[in-house]
């Protein structure tokens, strides 16, 4: 401490607060993210897909969801739920569930892309339900003005007006929309997984859903105007970092404006 | 005058005790001894601080020209992207910073280092004499004494009148500044308008909804038919009616007698404004059917008539009874039956009309 309050009254100190300062509140810079592509993909299922399908459901999904996925007490029917649903869920690794909780968290998928394939043909063979988006609506090109409109009207409430995700009750959230790929984001507003509301074709067009993709990638891409935007959490981290190094800086002033020169 | 301490390093704060009738003479104690500075006594210290201001007024031209040079270099063009509006914009704000803190922290370092410091005393002004003050009441007395104002009650009351009545006017201004509310915040556009029913609008394309389309585990955002039309006070009207319509399963509702009408087949509508201080409340968990208010954490339960379950509000979401049409659209069969959001003053006695 005392090595610390003579080295306060250095000639060069002043400057050193001064840069300190300047580069707290200045120097953080977004770093520019990278855009992850849509991949297409085929709703054409072979019967031997539907085959497959069925093997590795039996062996990976059965304890939970039943034979014949009719669900038991761990976990819900997927009788009509889609293909589109189990490509969302195995996909981005939410299924298999780690362990039963308020929410399934997204995790390293645990079967390759021909499995998950192989499985979304086995549960869309139950009964209809959505079907895996076609490449046509997964191109971006749509209007991300309108899709922008959209997406504070109906998603910004959860998943925060930047897309930076949201708590919801009892320890559920909303997740954070960047580095999700546009055809889970599709898949997730056709099938509503866990807690989140079904938007289905009848309540937003394929067209506007193809607007809100272009509209989330198109954020993404361009980063945050402002700068550093501190995980786009509004008040709290942006409220936080004005307090600490905001009145800092203030405070360092003070005290050098107090202080007695050598 | 108590014997406090002058902040100088060389006196305690301590206060000199002394009984009420003993008061002691306070002792002057002096300027403490001026301490000189490195600068007034080494050349080379006040040397090397001259150089330390004229570093920072240089700080200061180096900021101006950062600010010039990304004003004009950077091209804001229709080529441009984002990202160089940010970088002109961080450029723009290091070199505004740096060109007034190189101004500001330079004049306090010279005046701290080089200015001279020798303490300086300023004594108080002398208190007012008696003299003085009777001199001020004499003015006053004379000014009754000349105006008349005693002897003439005729001019004293009419100028007190004309200048109780003067403010007048501004009652009248000031209550044009907008008109009262009234009853406006008890009713929204739910309301059937010459006898036909209101149906129900997605958000914000305006196109109206179909029972059909309103599958289970679905959440609409909702706008009375006909408020983009609207020229005039849309926002208001907006603000106040909008809804959110949501699909469970029948069984899971647990409507309150005489409230069995107000859904269809599992569709219920609510309103979005939240009852504690009007944030939008909608977001909707369709497997626990919990609506949370993102603002306060209000939490409202939709299998219970979005009763309050957590937080702050205390009033259930008002809901807006609906049916379906001929055509298969869903309408409102009627206003809200209770004012939407939070509390005001004449909210109780809107509730009593309104259902009256």
């Amino acid at each position: 401490m005392k090595a610390l309050s003579q080295k306060r009254r250095h000639p060069l100190a002043a400057i050193a607060l001064l840069l300190m300062g300047l580069l707290l509140t200045g120097g953080l810079y977004a770093v520019a993210t990278t855009v992850n592509q849509a991949k297409a993909s085929t709703t054409q299922f072979s019967a031997s897909d539907t085959e497959e399908g069925e093997k590795l459901f039996a062996a990976n999904c059965a304890t939970c969801h039943g034979m014949g996925a009719g669900g038991t007490h761990d976990g819900p029917s997927l009788v009509g739920v889609g293909a589109a649903a189990v490509d969302f869920q195995v996909g981005t690794g939410r299924m298999p569930m780690q362990m039963n909780g308020p929410q399934a968290y997204k995790k390293p998928a645990q079967f390759n892309e021909q499995q998950t394939h192989q499985l979304a043909a086995y549960v869309a063979s139950l009964g209809a339900g959505p079907a895996i988006p076609e490449a046509g609506v997964l191109d971006e090109q749509g209007d991300a003005a309108k899709g922008g409109e959209l997406f504070r009207t109906n998603c910004a409430m959860c998943h925060n007006a930047a897309a930076a995700g949201g708590a919801l009750t009892r320890g559920k959230f909303a997740p954070a929309l960047a580095d999700v790929s546009g055809k889970h984001i599709y898949e997730a507003m056709v099938t509503g997984p866990q807690n989140m509301p079904v938007f289905s074709d009848s309540n937003i067009t394929p067209e506007g859903k193809r607007d809100i993709v272009t509209f989330l990638k198109q954020i993404e891409a361009t980063g945050s105007p402002g700068g550093a935007d501190l995980g786009a959490l509004g008040p709290v981290s942006e409220g936080l970092f004005v307090w600490i190094a905001g009145l800092g800086v203030i405070i360092a002033f003070t005290i050098w404006l107090t202080s007695r020169t050598s | 005058m108590g014997n406090h301490s002058d902040g100088s390093p060389n006196h305690s704060g301590t206060v000199a005790t002394a009984g009420q009738n003993e008061v002691e003479k306070f002792q002057d104690p002096g300027i403490p001894p001026h301490r000189l500075r490195l600068a007034d006594t080494d050349p080379k210290a006040a040397k090397r601080a001259e150089r330390q201001v004229a570093i920072l007024f240089g700080t200061s031209v180096v900021g101006t020209v950062i600010f010039l040079v990304a004003y004009f270099a950077i091209d804001l063009g229709d080529n441009s992207t984002i990202a160089t509006i940010r970088l002109q914009n961080a450029l723009l704000g290091v070199g505004t910073a740096f060109a007034m803190l190189g101004i500001g922290t330079g004049i306090v370092h010279w005046a701290k280092a080089l200015m001279p410091d020798h303490e300086v005393s300023e004594e108080r002004h002398a208190i007012r004499l008696e003299d003085d003050r009777q001199a001020a009441v004499r003015i006053v007395d004379d000014i009754v004494e000349e105006t008349g104002i005693k002897r003439r009650p005729l001019i004293r009351n009419t100028l007190l009148g004309a200048v109780a009545l003067a403010p007048l006017p501004a009652l009248a201004v000031f209550g044009d500044l907008g008109p009262r509310p009234d009853n406006k915040l008890a009713h929204t556009m739910w309301a059937p308008q010459d006898g036909k029913l209101k149906r129900l609008a997605r958000d914000p394309d305006g196109t109206p909804i179909k029972a059909s389309d309103v599958t289970i585990g679905s959440a609409f955002h909702v706008i009375p038919e006909g408020l983009n039309d609207l020229h005039e006070g849309k926002l208001n009207e907006k603000a106040k009616a909008v809804v959110l319509l949501m699909r469970l399963d029948p069984a899971a509702l647990n409507p309150s007698p005489g409230r069995e009408n107000w859904g269809y087949n599992g569709i219920v509508a609510y309103s979005k404004i939240c009852t504690h201080v009007g944030c939008p409340v909608a977001l909707y968990e369709q497997q626990t059917h919990h609506l949370l208010c993102p603002c306060h954490q209000s939490t409202f339960d939709l299998t219970k008539e979005c009763k309050v379950i957590f937080g702050p509000a205390s009033r259930p979401l008002p809901q807006l009874p609906i049916a379906v049409d001929d055509e298969g659209y869903l309408v409102a069969t009627s206003d809200f039956k209770e004012p939407v959001g939070p509390s005001y003053w004449e909210r109780d006695m809107h509730e009593r009309s309104n259902n009256s």
